[in-house]
């Protein structure tokens, strides 16, 4: 019994200190973001690691998810004779939440993944303090840019996510099943809207891309540096980035849609 | 050897210096000097928080008891930016050279001119250029870290290390795991570099022979405590067994073959259970 409370009393405590560690990290990180405008060449870099590698994933993943969500919808409203409206269904699944969510999945898997590798890996191989040692502060000339860049590639990520999704809808829904193409795209245009649609997932999707990329980076620049310590610290990033995405996601939808 | 003895003109004074990980103490009130323009060395057995030492001089770490003053700063009264700036003066090799793996030996060299200066591409070119000559490099510019062999991959980072034209330079194990030949070259660089430059160097090393051959004044270090010091003929005649066994490499001594374990007898005779 004692031990158990000994366990759980030690295991809280280190919860709170990674979680003090993890702030500071975060703070440091954004402090950073101002000393990396000057050189956009650092942003770019890593836009291009973070983002542009991500496409492809994004969007074969995007296309098979539309292409389900249009046979799935096909077969439920065509009980109800409403199939003319398969293209508000799949868009708003798309844009509401799929669109972020899988997205930021992905986005955890592949480049959060990657991240937390890379920095763990220059932390085991000394680049990091060598760094530190020619009075280059790591944070700012590494996590800083790699941080603005997952940013500002999470939104752009799951919109391209949703609208492969859409096309991918309609393939299936029209192209296969035979939904008036009109009706698919003039129904979605009608109903959907751009502040409760659009702008809440664009917002999710920010919150996700901020709070990936903190995860990834932080695990990376607090793991233990060899191979298990890293290898611990890439699994804890894709677990830990799920588990905040899909637990803010409920948060997230409450609070947008929770009025309606 | 008594304080007197010591340096007097040095570069870098640690005084008093304790230092612990969790529960166990690395060093116990340790003192020493670095002079200004010598090579001193510090040497020990692997595991003896030799590295960690650098790391304290360099401000990586934090001591509990004691100070490290550095060209008369205290390193650990500063404040973040005034160590960034003494830092520039102060050049570290590390043992695995640390280079940053996804550039190309060119821009590892050039990486700490283009951070902390503004000087034109031109200029960087021919300081970069200058540099890696004087560690005979100059014709692998364009190779990555990743196919440089380890002795290349050190000199490269010396290289970089010289790059802000620093008062002093600390080597973290400089010659583990080096050919003999790699090992010539990287003796004969850092006395070559300390002479022409005016450098102030510090070498962290177990390797006796080479280390020996080019410092000026050793300390040996051992269980966190400085157990020995001298200039190298000093050492080699020191009196202490311990300080023998660690110049001569012997199997048994002071420190002993066996890690510490119950009677072997005891041991074969018991019931074999799994720890």
């Amino acid at each position: 019994m004692m031990d158990f409370i000994q366990y759980l009393g030690r295991n809280t405590l280190s919860s709170f200190t990674k979680l003090g560690r993890a702030t500071f990290f975060l703070l440091h990180t954004t402090a950073g973001i101002f000393d990396i405008l000057p050189r956009p060449r650092l942003l770019l870099n890593q836009l291009y690691s973070v983002g542009v590698l991500s496409f492809l994933i994004i969007s074969i993943s995007g296309l098979f998810v539309g292409m389900v969500l249009g046979l799935q919808g096909f077969y439920i409203l065509s009980d109800f004779g409403a199939e003319e409206t398969l293209g508000v269904m799949v868009a708003a699944s798309l844009v509401r939440e799929l669109g972020p969510v899988v997205s930021a999945l992905l986005f955890a898997g592949r480049a959060g993944s990657a991240l937390t590798a890379e920095i763990g890996l220059m932390k085991a191989t000394e680049q990091l303090s060598g760094m530190e040692m020619m009075a280059v502060d790591p944070i700012k000339r590494i996590i800083s840019p790699r941080f603005l860049a997952g940013f500002i590639s999470m939104p752009l990520l799951a919109a391209l996510f949703s609208a492969v999704g859409i096309i991918g809808g309609q393939i299936v829904g029209s192209g296969l099943l035979g939904v008036d193409e009109g009706a698919y795209w003039s129904q979605m245009q009608a109903k959907l809207d751009f502040q409760d649609d659009i702008v809440n997932g664009v917002i999710k999707s920010l919150v996700f891309g901020f709070v990936t990329s903190w995860i990834a980076l932080f695990e990376g620049y607090d793991a233990i540096p060899t191979s298990e310590g890293v290898s611990r610290a890439t699994t804890r990033t894709v677990v830990n980035s799920a588990f905040s995405i899909l637990g803010l996601d409920f948060i997230l939808t409450a609070l947008m849609f929770g009025d309606d | 050897m008594s304080d007197s003895a010591r340096p007097h003109n040095s570069l870098v004074a640690v005084r008093g210096l304790s230092f612990s990980r969790g529960d166990n103490k690395i060093f116990t009130d340790v003192s020493m000097d670095f002079e200004r323009g010598k090579i001193t060395a510090i040497m020990g057995p692997s595991g003896t928080g030799k590295t960690t030492l650098l790391k304290l001089i360099g401000g990586q770490l934090r001591p509990a008891h004691g100070s490290v003053t550095v060209d008369g700063s205290n390193v650990h009264r500063l404040r973040r930016s005034e160590l960034f700036v003494l830092r520039k003066r102060m050049g570290m090799l590390f043992q695995s050279g640390a280079l940053l793996t996804d550039m190309n030996v060119y821009d590892n060299v050039a990486f700490p001119l283009r951070e902390h200066t503004h000087l034109p591409e031109s200029m960087i070119r021919t300081l970069v250029l200058m540099k890696l000559q004087a560690v005979g490099l100059r014709g692998a510019r364009n190779l990555m870290p990743n196919e440089l062999s380890g002795g290349m991959a050190r000199r490269v980072a010396l290289a970089r290390a010289i790059a802000l034209d620093p008062m002093m330079i600390m080597y973290d194990e400089p010659f583990t795991g080096q050919d003999p030949i790699s090992k010539g070259v990287l003796v004969h660089l850092i006395k070559s570099l300390n002479e022409t430059l005016g450098l102030t160097s510090i070498i962290v090393s177990h390797d006796v022979h080479e280390t020996s051959a080019i410092a000026d004044y050793i300390y040996v270090v051992s269980d966190g405590k400085v157990i020995g010091e001298g200039t190298p003929s000093e050492i080699q005649s020191s009196p202490s067994e311990w300080v023998q066994q660690f110049m001569d490499g012997s199997a048994d001594g002071p420190v002993h073959f066996h890690y510490p374990a119950k009677d072997l007898q005891d041991d074969l005779m018991s019931s074999g259970k799994r720890y």
